[in-house]
């Protein structure tokens, strides 16, 4: 049971993190959780502002820093076993939805993005991490962020007849990707191929237009219809919630949400518009297995789509504007 | 060159290391190089020199130099 991990993973960390016990002791005084909404939970900006990790210094393998727009940006500690853990969760939403093969992938991003493995950024990290699904990788992007159509081409004969695996954040498919072949007039034959996209709009929040919209627009410049959203973030990287084919967003075996309400915390029922809480099971070498993130949207029963996936669905409307996220940040030490 | 030549190669190329770091002590994240994205260099390294495909399965379960062999073994690959 999702609960009874989570349970033992606030356990842990509160004896391995001093911040976070002290937190959970002050804010959350009640004992083991029976339901997932009374699961301790830390806002994710915490990440930005403390050292929160639950493992010996020595015992870190890696950490991961979110890209900060505020200019503070979160460290993520992984020991070994964390590390593992996220690949294996993230193979197996992965293969859930695509089959356990590899692919050809095209990234809609440039290699300067990855070239520095130990400057760990969201985009690297994402970049990197889906390319355990390729067996060969083309940068559909110049390292001057223009696209390169020749390279992509070229790409595309060579593996012609295989199903190419296209992979990038949804803003950068958008104003690099699909614009561009529009404004050049070119469409590209990626009829078999399948989209995952992620990370939302950015900076190109003005230019956001509706997921239909983007999917349609796909498939006028590459023939494909097969493209799938996915919900995730570094402070829990390898659980993420990847869309299906009726358009929803599900949670993986590892992972859960719920909305609550943005000034009283208050459990929100599935439907309700609210502050969204992730959960994820994998969490060993940091308190990252239930958190509040800054993002507004609802959650419903997975099993009311009818696609067959049960893992809690999301809809996110977006993030929470900075003035209002006061109110949450002011809830730890 | 043997398969045992090959296996060496694949890791002292990738990950540029010498053939005495080759020990039952090499597995993956001992060493910086051997990361998640080393890791997938190290499996299209394999891939090529053996002219095999590897199931995903297979490249998860792929953790040392040592188990390695018992792996491609699968493959029709002979040690």
């Amino acid at each position: 049971m999702l609960v009874d991990d989570l349970n033992d993973l606030t356990n842990h960390h509160k004896s391995h993190c001093k911040l976070y016990a002290d937190y959970v002791a002050s804010m959350f005084p009640k004992g083991q959780a029976e339901q997932l909404a009374d699961i301790p939970f830390l806002p994710v900006r915490a990440f930005k502002e403390f050292t929160l990790k639950s493992v010996p210094d020595d015992a870190v393998y890696k950490t991961m820093r979110s890209s900060g727009t505020s200019g503070q940006f979160s460290q993520i500690f992984l020991d070994k076993q964390t590390a593992l853990s996220q690949t294996r969760a993230l193979a197996e939403s992965f293969a859930d939805y695509f089959g356990k093969g590899r692919f050809p992938m095209l990234v809609i991003d440039s290699e300067s993005t990855v070239k520095d493995r130990l400057k760990f950024s969201a985009r690297t990290a994402a970049i990197n991490g889906f390319s355990m699904f390729s067996n060969k990788r083309c940068f559909a992007l110049k390292d001057d962020m223009t696209l390169d159509l020749e390279s992509i081409r070229t790409f595309l004969a060579v593996n012609s007849g295989k199903r190419i695996f296209v992979f990038g954040f949804t803003f950068l498919i958008w104003s690099t990707f699909i614009q561009e072949l529009k404004r050049r007039k070119q469409t590209l034959p990626l009829e078999n191929a399948f989209f995952l996209h992620g990370g939302g709009w950015k900076k190109l929040e003005a230019e956001k237009v509706s997921n239909d919209a983007f999917r349609e627009a796909i498939h006028e410049t590459t023939g494909s219809s097969s493209v799938h959203n996915y919900y995730g973030m570094v402070e829990q990287t390898g659980t993420i919630f990847i869309e299906c084919e009726k358009g929803h967003l599900h949670a993986a075996r590892q992972g859960a949400a719920l909305a609550r309400d943005p000034r009283t915390h208050k459990a929100l029922d599935h439907g309700v518009t609210g502050l969204l809480q992730v959960f994820s099971s994998i969490q060993g070498s940091y308190p990252g297995h239930s958190l509040l993130t800054e993002d507004i949207g609802r959650t419903y029963a997975g099993s009311s789509c009818g696609c067959g996936r049960g893992g809690t669905i999301v809809e996110i409307d977006g993030r929470l504007a900075q003035a209002e996220v006061r109110g949450c940040s002011d809830a730890y030490p | 060159m043997s398969a045992q030549e090959k296996y060496d190669e694949a890791f002292i190329e990738t990950f540029e290391i010498e053939k005495s770091d080759l020990t039952e002590k090499l597995e993956y994240q001992s060493i910086p190089a051997w990361d998640s994205v080393g890791h997938m260099a190290l499996m299209a390294e394999i891939e090529e020199v053996f002219d095999i495909m590897l199931e995903m399965d297979d490249i998860l379960e792929f953790g040392s130099y040592t188990t390695g062999r018992e792996t491609l073994k699968k493959y029709d690959v002979e040690f």
